[in-house]
């Protein structure tokens, strides 16, 4: 187990030494065949690994690899935590980076920085695994800078062009913002519990007071926000769309986004002592849900209404996390990897067939051109849209019942989310693949074309397994469903009391209907025509104006006085000291410089009287 | 016939002032050096006086370094005023005097 777990972990970072040290000896196809390799071997170790896990009896293996850090009483091993939430976590991990790597191959084809991608991409698999599988904060926290790192990396990938660059810098800034929250909460933590791995955290987490534990969650939820990109933090992952669409899907589906998730279900045993603390982050995730999927109903550009249908669903996530129900937001974002990591190679295999177009108003009528994106994008919509059977519906479901257990209010906006999820989704689908072809200016008169199998075949397993995900929810593993095989994990609050079977049907019931109503309503007003300027508010599309208030509340003060450092306080005080010591030394220079004639009489002169006056003043002493 | 100290030590102040005069009065680069070693000589001779009236021999002594340091800076001095002389065909001092403020 111990040797499994270490090579789950390791197998990216040889990919990634490996192309680091041979990239240019190596053939572009030998690279990328390389780095999806080892990813997916880590994969079937990952497999293994669940196995021995199961049968294994206490379910949960600590594998010590050194001692790392041991300062005073701090001690932190390098010490891998397998138990069932982060194998899960390193199941989809692994499985969908595989996938995307195999994608890469074919949509990075012929880049420039080929081998310098799956440099990044290894490496950014390698820190999320490392963040999941550490037994302590420390070591997860290597891990989620990592991914911090690597995201900004990725994201401004095409660093020449200006808006990438700061696509990347913006990502890599708001992350930053967020990482001072777990900072605290980590700070905090040890100096009550003397210790920052999660068990022994866990085992003390009874002396934490009230106030104490209230910090270290919303600490925490300030990291989770940035990483996770709820509000207010939420900004940097619409932009994170300059990166290649394999980007995407990674950041996106299996890696930095579902980071603050994970790390606010690991950290459940300390949000089960606060209650304003959990409240908090389910109003946050719930509010972010709504507001995302607003935003995404006038996006014009096809990755930013995805981009902040992310946003949206991993709202749902914290909310889930917010009430308590850690096994179905875990749940939720194992669909959504599937389903949306589906979606943006789907959407990437549509802008590789469109020469790199991405506006929505450029495309339709694609359905035809391209035989396997079509049907495979089609499974994504009606998962995302929450249509019975596929997957979203189960888990969304899940979430959507313990919310009305929870709080009415909080599950009207979860149901008016999921409206909204239904109607943008369609409106993204009829606009790509329905009505007039709209396209032909973009791809210079030729039709478009399908993508090569390597971007292809991922689609399909993902479409498959969006399909099936929903079976996830019921009793598989040894007679468990995915809740009781995750739930040992979790500090469980007290249950809020179940909801009786008919009303858990009629939840449902309302669920798939809003998904349909949703649908309908987007099929009918935009199969009319691409330029619906009444459903397309401006305030939406400016992403209600959430930039421009960070720019004037934050970005224009900090100008301001960087502007005043520069005009006022640079010249006139720095500059003014250091000028201020030249010319004093200068003036008094000036002085002094007469005394030097050039004449020697005068020198021999001031020494004749400095003689004599030494001379007057020892007679004088003595006499 | 025996001189009294206080004679030489007179002599030797007159010396050191001639010296002193002729130093900060004269232009000419020998001059000045002669007057130099009017004036090195004229302690030379308070050294000389006061060895002979304290029975010291350390007096005796001295003169001899003074003497031997007069006769080296006189090498090196003589040196830089024909030097001098060649370039500028004056041994004026207050020509020289482009190392003022």
């Amino acid at each position: 187990m111990a040797a499994v777990a270490t090579l789950v972990l390791l197998m990216p970072l040889v990919g990634f030494l490996l192309v680091l040290l041979n990239g240019s000896f190596l053939k572009e196809k030998q690279v990328g065949y390389l780095g999806t390799g080892v990813v997916a071997v880590s994969f079937i170790l990952t497999v293994a690994a669940f196995f021995m896990l199961l049968g294994d009896s206490s379910r949960e293996v600590t594998v010590n690899l050194f001692s790392w850090i041991s300062v005073g009483t701090l001690h932190v091993p390098a010490a891998l935590l397998v138990d069932p939430l982060s194998i899960t976590m390193c199941l989809f991990v692994t499985g969908i980076s595989a996938l995307i790597h195999l994608y890469s191959i074919g949509y990075m084809h012929g880049e420039r920085d080929f081998r310098k991608f799956f440099l990044y991409l290894n490496l950014f698999v390698f820190s999320m695994l490392l963040l999941v599988l550490a037994n302590n904060l420390v070591l997860t926290f290597v891990g989620w800078e990592g991914v911090g790192l690597c995201s900004y990396w990725l994201v401004s990938f095409y660093f020449d062009r200006d808006k990438a660059a700061s696509a990347g810098k913006k990502a890599f800034i708001y992350n930053r913002v967020g990482d001072v929250g777990m900072l605290i909460a980590m700070f905090l933590l040890f100096s009550r519990t003397g210790t920052l791995t999660y068990l022994s955290v866990f085992a003390r987490a009874g002396i934490l007071t009230p106030t104490v534990a209230t910090l270290v969650v919303l600490s925490l939820l300030l990291g989770a926000t940035g990483k996770s990109a709820q509000i207010p933090l939420f900004n940097w992952l619409p932009d994170a769309m300059e990166g290649p669409t394999p980007v995407s899907a990674l950041i996106h589906a299996a890696t930095t986004v579902t980071a603050g998730v994970y790390l606010l279900c690991r950290m459940s045993p300390i949000l089960a002592l606060s209650v304003p603390g959990r409240t908090t982050i389910a109003i946050v995730g719930g509010v972010t849900a709504f507001v995302a999927a607003t935003i995404a109903c006038s996006q014009k550009d096809i990755k930013k209404v995805l981009a902040f249908s992310t946003i949206s669903q991993i709202g749902y996530m914290v909310l889930a996390v917010g009430v308590g129900a850690y096994s179905a937001a875990i749940f939720l974002m194992i669909c959504h990897a599937f389903f949306k990591a589906l979606l943006f190679l789907g959407s990437g295999s549509v802008i590789h067939s469109l020469n790199g177009e991405q506006d929505l108003r450029k495309m339709g009528g694609l359905q035809k051109y391209l035989p396997l994106t079509f049907p495979t994008f089609l499974i994504g919509w009606l998962t995302i849209s929450g249509v019975p059977p596929f997957a979203a519906f189960w888990s969304k479901g899940d979430i959507l019942t313990n919310v009305f257990e929870y709080s009415k209010l909080l599950w009207i906006l979860g149901v008016l989310t999921a409206l909204l999820t239904a109607y943008y989704m369609s409106r993204l689908f009829v606009l790509t693949f329905r009505g007039n072809e709209r396209f032909r200016e973009v791809t210079s008169g030729h039709d478009p074309h399908e993508s090569p199998w390597v971007m292809t075949a991922p689609l399909v397993v993902l479409a498959a397994l969006s399909i099936v995900g929903g079976i996830l929810g019921l009793p598989w593993i040894h007679h468990d469903s995915l809740s009781g095989f995750l739930n040992p994990t979790f500090g469980l609050i007290p249950a809020l009391g179940h909801a009786s079977g008919l009303s858990q049907v009629g939840l449902a019931v309302v669920d798939a209907a809003v998904a349909v109503l949703g649908i309908m309503a987007a099929v009918s007003i935009w199969s009319r025509g691409a330029e619906q300027p009444r459903y397309e508010s401006s305030f939406l599309e400016n992403v209600w104006h959430w930039d421009d208030f960070y720019d004037a509340t934050i970005g224009r003060p900090l100008t301001l006085a960087s502007q005043f450092g520069d005009d006022v306080i640079e010249p006139n005080i720095i500059d003014g000291a250091v000028t201020g010591v030249a010319v004093s030394v200068r003036r008094s220079a000036d002085g002094l410089r007469k005394i030097q004639s050039g004449f020697v009489r005068h020198y021999a002169l001031a020494t004749v009287l400095g003689l004599a006056v030494i001379v007057v003043y020892l007679v004088a002493r003595v006499g | 016939m025996n001189v009294p100290a206080a004679w030489y030590l007179v002599l030797a102040a007159v010396l050191f002032g001639v010296g002193a005069f002729g130093f900060l009065t004269k232009r000419s680069a020998l001059i000045m050096f002669m007057c130099v070693e009017l004036m090195l000589n004229a302690v030379n001779l308070t050294f000389v006086t006061f060895a002979r009236t304290l029975s010291d021999v350390g007096g005796q002594a001295t003169v001899f370094f003074v003497m031997v340091v007069a006769a080296a800076e006189v090498t090196v001095g003589l040196g830089i005023v024909v030097a001098v002389f060649r370039r500028r065909s004056s041994t004026s001092v207050d020509e020289l005097s482009e190392m003022k403020g």
